[in-house]
């Protein structure tokens, strides 16, 4: 007899989501029972952070190309904080593959700052 | 080269975020249109790095760069006239004075769309007593710090409000290595989704502390620390509860309030609740041929809204500009029980609308009650000050008078 309570992270309604003898309840869509599956199987978030421009002082945002486990999060950003990304770059291209196998992608394209 | 001047518009946007974007977009359909930002396109989403935009537009979860990156391909394609670093001085009638790198522009314009955004409140608003150290910081700033400018506000850091802004901060300066000691909230109710308070603060492991507020700064030039205490049901501290917590960084994510200085030169009447222009279901401000839309004129929890609004804007102000637009200003919404405001504050009653509404305090199982011509109910599980409240109301319900609404179980 297990129950335990997941609050769904996939759109903002939140639903509160009660789970009681393998028995889902509280979702409003199906999005919400995949969530509660995969929390208890492995949590997996979208890691989203930013990585340095090569030869400028601001920074490009990025994000993991999908889910990746939690307890990765904290080792991809170390890993993070070496790359330097070189502009010019388009939103989707391939900033970085991780040692995990994950790409890292930038979220917005970026021209070369014109001096 | 100097190549500012006299120039003229079918319309001018003021303000280049979602809002401003999406009404060009929809305006650029009727005339030319001339659109003003005085930073980059893509406001506030361009340093919103996080994921969870678009849902209800895209059907899927974006990025604020991202998002922001749709509308501005488009607004490249639709060839509106983009002007950024363009700071908006003066607006006299329909006669706007802006300073960019092409000089003192002076345009004449038929229609105007505010869509300038909110600004974040600071410490002075929320009268937080003590010295005045540096690293004290409002989380909007602390964002573009981090997120766009790579610098980092502090070490050791306590966020006060637990908005959005606040929660997501609160994440990413974990991310980012730095020690979130705690997150500190006056209401007993946290001020941000349920979701960004797992996925933000329950992940990390940082501490959420409701009924709880800073009651006094330290630190000479630099901030040693914050004493924090518990208030009761009027908000006050209690005496006794008092703890120091040391710390470099104290983040203030307090709320946010609509930007409206040019609207008030403009002589747009506004309501005192939201803090924006009152408009009607058209966007149409108190002053005829003037528009707003999104956070100027109320402060949205969802950009998709801000998209929505923005082009309800642009269309008007587009059909206003080459004279397919009648103005008719009547039919009052009154804010009644346990709601805070309403938007739009006029409804016409000759069109189907979304309104937009804030109650004063969490509700479970409640009926939310419009009354106008006809009565119509709609069913809520629960409602929450923190959560938007939308709903449909047909043309049928709405009188040429008044419309009332209500929440009560």
């Amino acid at each position: 007899m297990s129950k335990a309570e997941f609050i769904c992270i996939h759109c903002p309604v939140g639903c509160k989501i009660i789970v009681e003898n393998e028995e889902i309840m509280g979702n409003e869509c199906k999005r919400g029972e995949e969530y509660v599956i995969q929390e208890m199987k492995n949590a997996k978030r979208i890691l989203t952070t930013t990585v340095f421009i090569e030869g400028e002082q601001r920074m490009l945002p990025v994000k993991s190309d999908g889910e990746i486990p939690k307890e990765l999060i904290k080792d991809c950003m170390r890993e993070l904080a070496k790359v330097k990304a070189r502009l010019p770059v388009k939103r989707g291209d391939v900033i970085y593959k991780t040692s995990t196998g994950i790409n890292i992608i930038a979220t917005r394209s970026m021209e070369k700052k014109q001096e | 080269m100097f190549a500012g001047g006299k120039m003229k518009a079918g319309i001018v946007v003021i303000g280049g975020g979602p809002a401003g974007l999406a009404a060009s977009l929809k305006a650029s359909e009727y005339t030319d249109v001339m659109l003003l930002e005085r930073d980059e396109l893509g406001g506030i989403l361009q340093q919103c790095i996080h994921d969870g935009f678009g849902n209800f537009i895209f059907g899927k979860m974006l990025t604020g760069p991202e998002y922001a990156e749709h509308f501005i391909e488009r607004a490249r394609d639709a060839g509106i006239d983009i002007r950024v670093g363009t700071t908006v001085l003066q607006v006299e009638g329909k006669k706007i004075v802006a300073s960019g790198s092409d000089g003192i522009l002076e345009i004449e314009t038929k229609a105007i769309v505010l869509a300038m955004g909110c600004r974040e409140r600071s410490r002075c608003q929320i009268l937080i007593p003590g010295t005045r150290p540096a690293g004290i910081y409002t989380a909007g700033t602390a964002q573009r710090l981090i997120n766009v400018e790579g610098v980092m506000p502090g070490r050791k850091v306590v966020i006060l409000g637990s908005g959005d802004v606040g929660l997501m901060m609160a994440r990413r300066l974990t991310l980012e290595g730095a020690e979130v000691e705690g997150v500190y909230e006056i209401m007993p109710k946290p001020g941000g989704l349920i979701r960004n308070v797992v996925q933000c603060l329950h992940d990390y492991n940082i501490p959420l502390h409701l009924c709880h507020t800073v009651v006094d700064i330290k630190g000479k030039k630099r901030l040693e620390g914050v004493v924090v205490a518990k208030v009761n049901e009027a908000m006050k501290p209690i005496k006794g509860t008092e703890r120091f917590i040391p710390c470099d960084c104290l983040i203030l994510a307090v709320g946010l309030i609509p930007e409206n200085e040019l609207s008030r030169q403009i002589g747009v009447a506004i309501d005192s609740r939201t803090q924006g222009p009152i408009v009607d279901e058209r966007m149409e401000t108190s002053v005829e041929g003037v528009f707003a839309c999104g956070n100027v004129v109320h402060v949205h929890d969802l950009v998709d809204d801000v998209t929505i609004a923005g082009e309800i804007a642009g269309e008007n102000a587009g059909k206003y500009a080459i004279g397919e637009f009648e103005r008719i200003r009547k039919g009052k919404v009154i804010a009644g029980e346990n709601v805070r405001y309403v938007v739009p504050q006029i409804l016409r009653g000759m069109e189907d609308v979304t309104s937009y509404l804030r109650v004063e305090k969490e509700m479970e199982n409640v009926k939310l009650i419009v009354s106008g011509k006809k009565t119509f109910e709609k069913k809520y599980r629960i409602v929450r000050p923190a959560e938007m409240v939308k709903v449909k109301v047909n043309a049928d319900i709405l009188t040429s008078n008044e419309v009332r609404i209500d929440v009560k179980s």
